[in-house]
């Protein structure tokens, strides 16, 4: 009984978590994100020679230069603390990660500080996404080989 | 023309909201919801169905970290396609290699020219 009336009493008490707001501040965000992105990707498209398809490479690598910039100057944390995951879900994202850690670890030294820590948090995320990539081209290229489905 | 730029932010907007909820509603941290998106993303590939919205919504797609787990398992399979079952190990990183060499250059050189002061 008295758990109970405890877990009634902390449900109450504890703050409601303002969903919709989040969802919305979310898609606010990880929009405009994106849109910057699509501008990058025709000005890759448009200056360089890249096609539609070639062009997210070099837009990538870009967003996460400006990840580099808006991390070091504190600015992300701000971004983050504003969209939640619109901010944690781009690429982005996984630049503030990699590059957060390497400069909140530069005290320890470049070899074992910037380097050990570096992919602490967006390791999960390669590894993770390493792996399934792995079972799901297994998988696909056992199916066609015996004729199952084709490429 | 404009309308890639309206289904990039819709799109890209759209992929946040379902990370958003995964963190809210599903209570899963930040590193599990991007880790669940991830294996999304290639799995999606695995089907054939993320090039389609990459097709329709540009950067709204690519941007997004489920691109990730697409362009790990589009590399993969496309290699597998023509070198066999090696290919699969082999042919991960074709795709995605920027993404991973971008981030940890520009890691090391942030490092480099940013200090931390409690606010990064």
């Amino acid at each position: 009984m008295e758990q109970e009336k405890y877990a009634h009493l902390e449900k109450e008490l504890s703050p409601k978590t303002p969903i919709l707001k989040n969802v919305i501040r979310a898609f606010l965000t990880g929009g405009l994100i994106c849109l910057i992105g699509q501008f990058i990707a025709l000005f890759y498209i448009t200056y360089f020679n890249f096609t539609e398809r070639t062009a997210s490479n070099p837009t990538v690598a870009t967003m996460i230069f400006i990840s580099m910039l808006l991390t070091g100057f504190g600015l992300y944390k701000k971004i983050s603390q504003f969209g939640g995951a619109g901010a944690a879900v781009p690429i982005t994202g996984f630049g503030n990660a990699v590059v957060s850690a390497a400069i909140e670890h530069k005290s320890e030294g470049y070899v074992l500080g910037v380097g050990g820590n570096m992919f602490k948090l967006a390791g999960s995320v390669i590894l993770f996404g390493v792996f399934s990539a792995f079972v799901v081209a297994l998988i696909k290229t056992l199916l066609v080989k015996f004729g199952v489905v084709s490429w | 023309m404009i309308s890639i730029y309206i289904t990039s932010f819709i799109v890209g907007g759209l992929i946040c909201v379902i990370g958003q909820l995964l963190m809210d509603v599903a209570k899963l941290t930040p590193a599990h919801t991007l880790c669940t998106l991830v294996v999304t993303g290639s799995i999606l590939d695995g089907f054939g169905w993320y090039e389609p919205l990459i097709d329709f919504a540009g950067a709204g797609a690519t941007i997004p970290i489920t691109s990730f787990g697409n362009a790990l398992t589009h590399g993969a399979l496309a290699e597998a396609e023509k070198h066999g079952l090696i290919g699969v190990v082999t042919g991960m990183f074709e795709v995605t290699s920027s993404g991973i060499s971008a981030a940890i250059i520009f890691g090391l050189i942030g490092a480099l020219i940013f200090t931390s002061k409690g606010n990064i």
